[in-house]
C-alpha cells in the first residue's frame, strides 16, 4: 500500500458573510489511510463539514482556502493538491477519486429524474458509454447496496423509494465508479434509529468489501463507536484529538473530548433519578386520597380526513395510557409513530376523532376552545425547534410575558416583568437576556426561554416535544438537566415526547413505546429499556448505537440475531 | 424567516438608520447587485423629485397652448424655446413629460395604498380564518388574477368615469380601476404568508397559550406576515405606471386639458411616427421607461437581497475574520455564532 | 401588465397541487378540470355586474342621438327594461350555449366577431411566444450560468427593459427605425393589399394569414405575411421574453443550489451540464404553471400591439368597439377571453403536471 488517501496539511477556511469575514476552519492537518473509516466528530460550527467538502472541492464561492488537500486515486499513482485544480481538473477527481453521500437523502436526488439516469450521469461525466451499458452499470451498483429487484426499481423516479432506500441509491451514485474515497456527511443523521443501523451495515461492507476508505462526518458518538478505526475531535475549526477509535472512546485525552463523551445520555444513566422522584412523589401524595391522573387517553383514535373523498389516514390507533400528577412520561417512536400527534391533541391544536382523551378531568372528544381555554393556564409546551417557537418581532420578555398577559395575571408585558425576571433566573438566563430578540440568543439558551414561557403560569403539566432534538449534544445535557431541576422544584407532570431512548430514559419515570400510531409497550425506564418485551422495542433499543467501540461490537449481533428471528423485512 | 433573521443580525448594534428597509439592504449589497440598487434608487428619487417640482421644472403648464410669443405651433421639432418640441395638438413635449410625472405618482400613490390596505385585510383574514370563506375568496382571487389586467383596467374605468373625465376624476378613475386590479396581487402574497406563518411553533404556542384569535393575527401574523410587503409594493408600482400608460394608449385616460400622461401623448403621437416626427413619442416613452426601469431595479434588487440564495456575497482573505466559536451554552453567543445557528 | 414580476409566482395554494391529489393523475385532472367553470362563472359575473352597473347599452350607445321615445323603445325590444336578475340569468345561459350576443354597432353575433378577427390574435400570439421562447428561456438560463457576473447583470437589465418598455412604445420604436427610416419592413397591417385580394379567393381561409399564404401555394405571400409580422411579433414577444428571462434565472438559480445539483457536482458533472440538465427541468415545472398565467400578459399586450400596428384581430376590435361605446361588444368579447385564460390554465397546469413524475406516477 502506498501513501494515505487523502493528505490533509494547515488547511484554513473562511466565509464571507453578513456579519464580515468569518474563519471556519484553522491550521487543520489529517490523514486518511486506505481502507480506513476516519470519523470527524464535532458539534456545529466546529468546521467538520467544511473540512470534508473541501475534499471534493466543493465550498462556495464565498469561501477562501489556504494550506493544501493532497488526494490520491484509488491505485495509489497520482496525487493532487485539491485547493489549487482548475474546475475542469476538479471535475475529473470528483466521483472518480472521491465522492460524496449527503445527509438528506430526499433533497440529494433530483425528484423528476430516474434513480438510474441520475447513477448514469456519474458514469457518462467521465466516460464514453452507451446508454445500455450505463444502465446495466446502475444495475449492476444498486444491487450491491442491496435495492432488491434492480432491473425494476433502476427506471423509478425517488419518490416512489422509502428514506433508507434512498440513502442506499445516494450511496450506490457515489460508489459508481468506485472512487478510492467516499466522504460521508451525517450518512444517517436524517434516518430512524432502525435504518441508521442498516445504513451503517452498508457503509461498514464498503470499507470491508470494496476496500473504499471513508471520511464520515457526524456529531453521533454512537455511530463514531459504531463505525469508525479512526477518529478526528474538532472543536472551533481545530483538531483538539486525534486517535484510534479504541483508544479515544477508552481514555480521551482532550478536555472537551471528555466533555463531549459525558454529555451523551446513555441508556440507564436516569435510573436513580428515577427512583428518587418516585419516592418524592410517594412523600407529597401520602397523605391526599387515590390520585386523578393529570391525563388520561383510553382507545384514543386520531385520524387525519383524506382528501377529494379519500380514506383518512390513521395516526394514532387506539392507544392507551395516564399521566399521574408530578409523573413524567416518556412518549417514544420513530417518525410517523404519532407520537407528536398526541402532544397536540393534549394541548388541543389537534382534535381527537375517537375513544376518550381526559385532560385535567376535560373530555377532548367534545372539544371547545371557549371551554378549554382557562385550562390552558395549567398546561406548558415546549417545542422542538427553539429558532421557530419565538415570533422573532417581540423580545424574549415579551414571549415569556404572554401567558401571563393573555391569562389576566398582568396588564400588559411591562407589568408582568418582574415575574419575567423571576422565571429567566429559574431557567439560568440573566434578566437582561429579556431584552433581547430571538435570534440574539443561541439554541440552548432559546429553549432555556421557552421552558420559562412553559413555566410561566406553574402549570400542572407540561408537554415537551423533541425539546433538544435541534442542539447540540453538550448543550443537550445542560437542558435536559435543567428540565430534571425544574421538574423537581416545580412538580409539575410532563410528556416528554421523543424519538431518542436514551433521552427519555434520562428523564421519564414512565416510558411508552409508540409505533406505526400503536402503543406496542410501557413501563418504567427498568422494565421497558432493562427488558423489553415486544419485538419492536427490542429492535429499537438494539438499533441504539452506545459509545463504546467494544459493547457496540455486540450489540451488532444481538440487533443482527434480533433481525434473523423477525425475518429482516417485517419491519 | 431565516433570511430574515440572518439579514438583521444584530439590529441592536446598528441605529435608527441601519433597520430603515432599504438602507439596511444597501448596506448589504455588493458589486453588481449593490450597483443595480443604487442605479434604481437614483432614478427612484429624480422621479419622485420631478413629480414634487413640476411647477417649478416644466417651462410652460401641461395644457398651455401659446405664451406672450404667440401659439407653439403643431409637430414643431426640438429647438431653443422647445427642447424636446410640440405635439400634434401644439402642447410642449418638454412640460408635457414632465407633468406626467406628477400624474404618475399620484396614481400610483392612490392604487397601491388603497389594494395594499384592502389585500392586507382579505388576505390576513382570509388566510387565518380559512374555510369556505377562504375557499370562496381564492377563487375569485384567482380569476381576476388571471385575468389580463389592463382589460379589467379598461372596463373599471368605464364604469367608474364614463370613460374621461377631469384632474382629480381622472386620477381616481384610474387609481381605482388598478387598485381593484392588484387587491388579487396583495392578497395572494398575504394569504400565502398567513397560512405559512399558521403553522409556525410561534404560533401554535400562542394558541396553546389560550391567545383569542384577533391577538393572534395582529401581535404574531400581521407583522411577520408583511415583511416582504416593500418588495411587492415597488413591483406593483411599475406596472401601476404601465397599466396607466395603457389606459391613456387606448384613450381611456385622462384629458389632455385635465393633466398631462404619457399613454395619452404616445396614442397621439402614432400617426406622426408614420411620418417621421420621432420627438412626440420618444420622449414620453422614455419617461415611462425609466420610471419603470427604477422602480423595477429597486424591487428586483430587494428581493434579491431577501432570498440568501440569490445574494451575493464579498470574498475574504484565506485567514481573514473572528473564529466562529460552538454553541459554548454558558458564553454569550456571539453574532458569529447566532448566524451560524440560525442558516 | 399582469403580475410579471411579484416574487410570489406561485401556482394558486388552492387549485388542487398535484401533491395533494396524490391519489393519481386522472383525479388530479379530473378536479383540476372542474375548477374551470367556476372560474369562467366569477368573471362572467364580474364583467356582467360591472358593464351592467353605468346602466344598460343602449343607452350608453346611443344616448343623446337619438329622441328618448325611439331610445326606450329599442331599450325594450332589447329586453334591458326587464330586471337585472332576469337578464343576468338569459345571459348565464346565452354563454353557457356559446352564444355571446350580438354587437350593437354593426349587429353581428360576438362569436362571428371572434371566428373572424380571433385567427389573428392567435397568429400574432405564436409570433410573439417564438419569440418570447427563443430569447427568454436561453439567456434565462445563461444569467443563471453567469450569475453575479457582468453577462448575467446585462442580461437582468435587458430583462427589465424588455417588461418595462410598453408594447405601444417598442413598437412605435421598432416601426420609426425598421419602417420609416430604413424602410426594410411594412409600417402596419397583416399583409399587403394584393396578398390580402389574393387570399380572399382561397375556399377554405383559416384566417391565420401564415396557413393561407402557405395555401395559395405563393412564396411571394408568405414572405409578404412574414416581413408584416416581424415588427408586432418582436415588439409583443420581447415583453413576455424579459419574463421568461427573469423567471427561468430565478428558478434555474433556485435548483443549482439544491441538495441534487450539489451531489451531482460531486460526480464530477460539468457545470454546464448542471445547469442543461439537473437544474433546468426540475425548474421547468414552476416556469410552466407561472408561463401560464403570462397568457393574461399576452392578451393584454395584444390589445395595445393590435392597436399600434393596425393589427386587426380581437384586441383591435375591442379597441374599436370601446372607442364607439358599444359595451355589448365588449362585454362579449371580454367574457370570451375569459373562457381563453381559464381553458389555457387548465392546459398549462396538465402539461405541468405530466412533467412532473411525481404525479405521473
Amino acid at each position: 500500500m502506498s501513501g494515505p488517501v487523502v493528505d490533509i496539511r494547515d488547511l484554513s477556511i473562511s466565509f464571507a458573510t453578513d456579519a464580515g469575514a468569518v474563519k471556519a476552519v484553522d491550521g487543520v492537518s489529517l490523514q486518511v489511510n486506505r481502507g480506513e473509516v476516519l470519523a470527524i466528530v464535532g458539534e456545529s460550527g466546529s468546521g467538520k463539514t467544511v473540512t470534508a467538502k473541501s475534499i471534493l472541492g466543493l465550498l462556495p464561492e464565498t469561501a477562501t482556502t489556504g494550506g493544501a488537500v493532497l488526494l490520491s486515486n484509488r491505485a495509489g499513482t497520482s496525487t493532487s493538491d485539491v485547493v489549487t485544480l482548475s474546475g475542469k481538473e476538479l471535475r475529473g477527481i470528483r466521483g472518480s477519486d472521491v465522492s460524496m453521500v449527503f445527509q438528506e437523502p430526499s433533497t440529494a436526488l433530483n425528484p423528476v429524474y430516474t434513480v438510474g439516469w441520475q447513477i448514469a450521469e456519474g458514469l457518462r461525466a467521465h466516460r464514453k458509454l452507451s446508454a445500455g451499458e450505463a444502465k446495466r452499470e446502475a444495475v449492476e451498483i444498486l444491487r450491491k447496496v442491496g435495492i432488491p429487484d434492480p432491473e425494476t426499481r433502476v427506471n423509478h423516479y425517488p419518490h416512489q423509494f422509502s428514506g433508507g432506500q434512498k440513502q442506499r441509491i445516494v450511496i450506490a451514485s457515489a460508489l459508481v465508479l468506485n472512487p478510492g474515497l467516499i466522504v460521508a456527511d451525517e450518512p444517517t443523521t436524517a434516518l430512524d434509529v432502525t435504518v441508521q443501523a442498516e445504513i451503517l451495515d452498508l457503509l461498514r461492507r464498503l470499507r470491508d468489501e470494496f476496500d473504499t476508505a471513508i471520511v464520515l462526518i457526524t456529531h453521533n458518538m454512537g455511530v463514531v463507536a459504531d463505525l469508525a478505526d479512526r477518529v478526528v475531535v474538532m472543536y472551533q475549526g481545530t483538531v483538539v484529538e486525534e486517535a484510534d477509535a479504541t483508544t479515544l472512546f477508552a481514555s480521551p485525552q482532550a478536555d472537551y473530548t471528555k466533555k463531549l463523551l459525558d454529555a451523551v445520555p446513555r441508556i440507564g444513566q436516569g435510573r436513580a433519578h428515577t427512583e428518587e422522584r418516585a419516592r418524592l412523589r410517594a412523600e407529597r401524595t401520602a397523605g391526599a386520597a387515590a390520585e386523578v391522573a393529570v391525563v388520561e387517553a383510553s382507545g384514543l383514535v386520531i385520524e387525519y380526513p383524506g382528501r377529494f373523498g379519500r380514506k383518512g389516514f390513521r395516526a394514532v390507533d387506539e392507544v392507551s395510557f395516564a399521566i399521574r400528577p408530578g409523573e413524567v412520561l416518556g412518549l417514544v417512536g420513530e417518525s410517523g409513530s404519532g407520537k407528536t400527534t398526541i402532544g397536540r391533541a393534549i394541548g388541543g391544536l389537534t382534535r381527537i376523532t375517537g375513544g376518550s382523551l381526559r385532560v385535567l378531568g376535560f373530555e377532548m372528544l367534545d372539544f371547545s376552545e371557549r371551554r378549554f381555554k382557562p385550562l390552558r393556564a395549567d398546561i406548558g409546551f415546549v417545542f422542538q425547534d427553539p429558532a421557530a417557537s419565538f415570533n422573532p418581532l417581540l423580545t424574549i420578555a415579551d414571549a415569556v410575558a404572554e401567558p401571563l398577559v393573555i391569562h389576566g395575571r398582568a396588564k400588559n408585558p411591562a407589568a408582568a416583568r418582574k415575574r419575567v425576571d423571576e422565571l429567566l433566573e429559574a431557567v439560568q438566563l440573566p434578566k437582561s437576556y429579556g431584552d433581547r430578540f430571538p435570534h440574539e440568543l443561541s439554541g440552548g439558551q432559546r429553549q432555556r426561554a421557552s421552558l420559562a414561557r412553559g413555566l410561566a403560569l406553574e402549570p400542572k403539566l407540561l408537554i415537551a416535544d423533541e425539546p433538544t432534538s435541534a442542539l447540540d449534544v453538550s448543550v443537550q445535557a445542560r437542558v435536559l438537566e435543567l428540565f430534571a431541576e425544574l421538574q423537581l422544584e416545580f412538580g409539575f407532570a410532563a410528556l416528554f415526547i421523543s424519538h431518542d431512548l436514551a433521552v427519555v430514559d434520562l428523564l421519564a419515570d414512565r416510558i411508552a413505546v409508540l409505533y406505526r400510531g400503536e402503543l406496542v409497550e410501557e413501563g418504567t425506564g427498568a422494565e421497558v429499556l432493562g427488558d423489553p418485551k415486544d419485538p419492536y422495542t427490542r429492535r429499537l433499543l438494539a438499533s441504539l448505537p452506545v459509545p463504546d467501540p467494544a459493547e457496540q461490537a455486540a450489540r451488532r449481533a444481538t440487533l443482527a440475531r434480533i433481525r434473523q428471528e423477525a425475518g429482516d423485512n417485517q419491519l | 424567516m431565516t433570511t430574515e433573521l440572518v439579514a438583521s443580525v444584530p439590529p441592536t448594534s446598528r441605529g435608527f438608520w441601519g433597520r430603515l428597509p432599504v438602507l439596511k439592504q444597501l448596506r448589504q449589497s455588493v458589486g453588481l447587485q449593490r450597483g443595480m440598487l443604487v442605479a434604481g434608487l437614483v432614478i427612484v428619487a429624480i422621479f419622485v423629485l420631478v413629480a414634487i417640482f413640476a411647477p417649478v421644472i416644466a417651462p410652460y403648464g401641461f395644457a398651455q397652448l401659446r405664451d406672450a410669443q404667440g401659439p407653439f405651433g403643431a409637430q414643431q421639432p426640438p429647438s431653443a424655446a422647445h427642447i424636446m418640441g410640440t405635439t400634434v395638438g401644439g402642447y410642449d413635449v418638454y412640460s408635457r413629460v414632465i407633468w406626467g410625472a406628477q400624474t404618475a405618482v399620484l396614481v400610483i400613490v392612490i392604487a397601491v395604498v388603497f389594494s395594499i390596505f384592502a389585500g392586507i385585510f382579505l388576505g390576513l383574514v382570509s388566510g387565518y380564518i380559512g374555510g369556505w370563506l377562504d375557499r370562496v375568496l381564492v377563487v375569485i382571487g384567482d380569476a381576476v388574477y388571471a385575468f389580463p389586467s389592463l382589460l379589467l383596467a379598461i372596463v373599471l374605468s368605464i364604469v367608474i368615469s364614463g370613460g374621461q373625465s377631469s384632474l382629480w376624476g381622472g386620477i381616481f378613475a384610474a387609481a381605482l380601476s388598478i387598485t381593484v386590479v392588484y387587491i388579487p396581487q396583495y392578497y395572494r402574497v398575504i394569504r400565502a404568508e398567513t397560512i405559512r406563518i399558521k403553522a409556525e411553533p410561534y404560533v401554535e404556542s400562542a394558541k396553546m397559550l389560550g391567545a383569542s384569535t384577533p391577538r393572534i393575527m395582529f401581535r404574531h401574523v400581521l407583522r411577520n406576515a408583511t415583511r416582504t410587503l416593500p418588495i411587492i409594493f415597488t413591483l406593483n408600482s411599475s406596472e401601476a405606471i404601465l397599466t396607466l400608460a395603457g389606459l391613456g394608449f387606448l384613450g381611456f385616460g385622462i384629458e389632455p386639458t385635465a393633466a398631462a400622461e404619457w399613454g395619452y401623448d404616445l396614442n397621439k403621437a402614432l400617426s406622426d411616427v408614420t411620418s417621421g416626427i420621432w420627438w412626440t413619442a420618444l420622449f414620453p416613452g422614455l419617461a415611462i421607461v425609466l420610471s419603470v426601469l427604477g422602480i423595477t431595479l429597486v424591487g428586483e434588487s430587494l428581493n434579491d437581497l431577501a432570498d440568501p440564495r440569490l445574494r451575493g456575497r464579498k470574498r475574504v482573505k484565506a485567514k481573514s475574520g473572528t473564529m466562529s466559536l460552538t454553541s459554548v451554552d454558558a458564553a454569550l453567543p456571539s453574532d458569529v455564532e447566532i448566524l451560524e445557528e440560525n442558516r | 401588465m399582469t403580475t410579471a414580476l411579484l416574487p410570489s409566482d406561485a401556482p394558486s395554494p388552492v387549485a388542487p397541487t398535484p401533491k395533494s391529489a396524490g391519489g393519481g393523475l386522472g383525479r388530479y385532472l379530473l378536479v383540476r378540470f372542474l375548477l374551470i367553470f367556476p372560474t369562467i362563472f366569477i368573471l362572467v359575473t364580474l364583467v356582467f355586474i360591472l358593464m351592467r352597473s353605468i346602466g344598460d347599452p343602449i343607452t350608453a350607445a346611443q344616448g343623446g342621438k337619438l329622441p328618448a321615445d325611439q331610445l326606450q323603445a329599442l331599450i325594450h325590444a332589447a329586453g334591458y327594461d326587464r330586471p337585472v336578475i332576469v337578464q343576468y340569468f338569459e345571459y348565464l345561459g346565452q354563454v353557457f350555449t356559446g352564444d355571446f350576443g350580438n354587437t350593437l354597432s354593426d349587429n353581428r353575433p360576438v362569436t362571428q366577431v371572434l371566428l373572424t378577427y380571433g385567427g389573428a390574435t392567435l397568429e400574432l400570439a405564436f409570433y410573439a411566444l417564438i419569440v418570447a421562447f427563443i430569447v427568454g428561456i436561453p439567456l434565462g438560463m445563461l444569467a443563471a450560468y453567469f450569475r453575479d457576473r457582468f453577462p448575467d447583470a446585462a442580461l437582468r437589465i435587458f430583462a427589465i427593459l424588455c417588461y418595462a418598455t410598453p408594447v405601444f412604445f417598442a413598437g412605435l420604436l421598432l416601426k420609426l427605425v425598421f419602417s420609416v427610416w430604413l424602410q426594410w419592413l411594412p409600417v402596419a397591417g397583416r399583409a399587403s393589399t394584393r396578398t390580402e385580394l389574393a387570399m380572399q379567393t382561397l375556399p377554405n381561409k383559416t384566417g391565420i394569414y401564415l396557413i393561407d399564404a402557405i395555401a395559395l401555394g405563393n412564396p411571394a405571400a408568405v414572405g409578404d405575411v412574414l416581413a408584416h409580422a416581424v415588427l408586432p411579433g418582436i415588439a409583443l414577444g420581447l415583453l413576455t421574453a424579459g419574463v421568461f428571462l427573469r423567471l427561468v434565472r430565478t428558478n434555474v438559480i433556485g435548483t443549482l443550489s439544491t441538495d441534487y445539483v450539489d451531489a451531482a457536482r460531486s460526480r464530477g458533472v460539468s457545470e454546464y451540464r448542471l445547469v442543461r440538465r439537473h437544474a433546468y427541468k426540475p425548474a421547468l415545472i414552476p416556469i410552466i404553471t407561472v408561463i401560464g398565467l403570462q397568457i393574461a400578459l399576452l392578451l393584454g399586450g395584444a390589445v395595445l400591439t393590435e392597436t399600434t400596428f393596425e393589427w386587426k384581430g380581437l384586441g383591435f376590435q375591442l379597441a374599436a368597439y370601446l372607442a364607439s361605446r358599444d359595451f355589448v361588444a365588449v362585454q362579449g368579447i371580454v367574457a370570451l377571453l375569459a373562457v381563453i385564460v381559464a381553458v389555457t390554465n387548465f392546459v398549462v397546469d396538465v402539461i405541468a403536471a405530466l412533467i412532473d413524475p411525481r404525479v405521473r406516477y
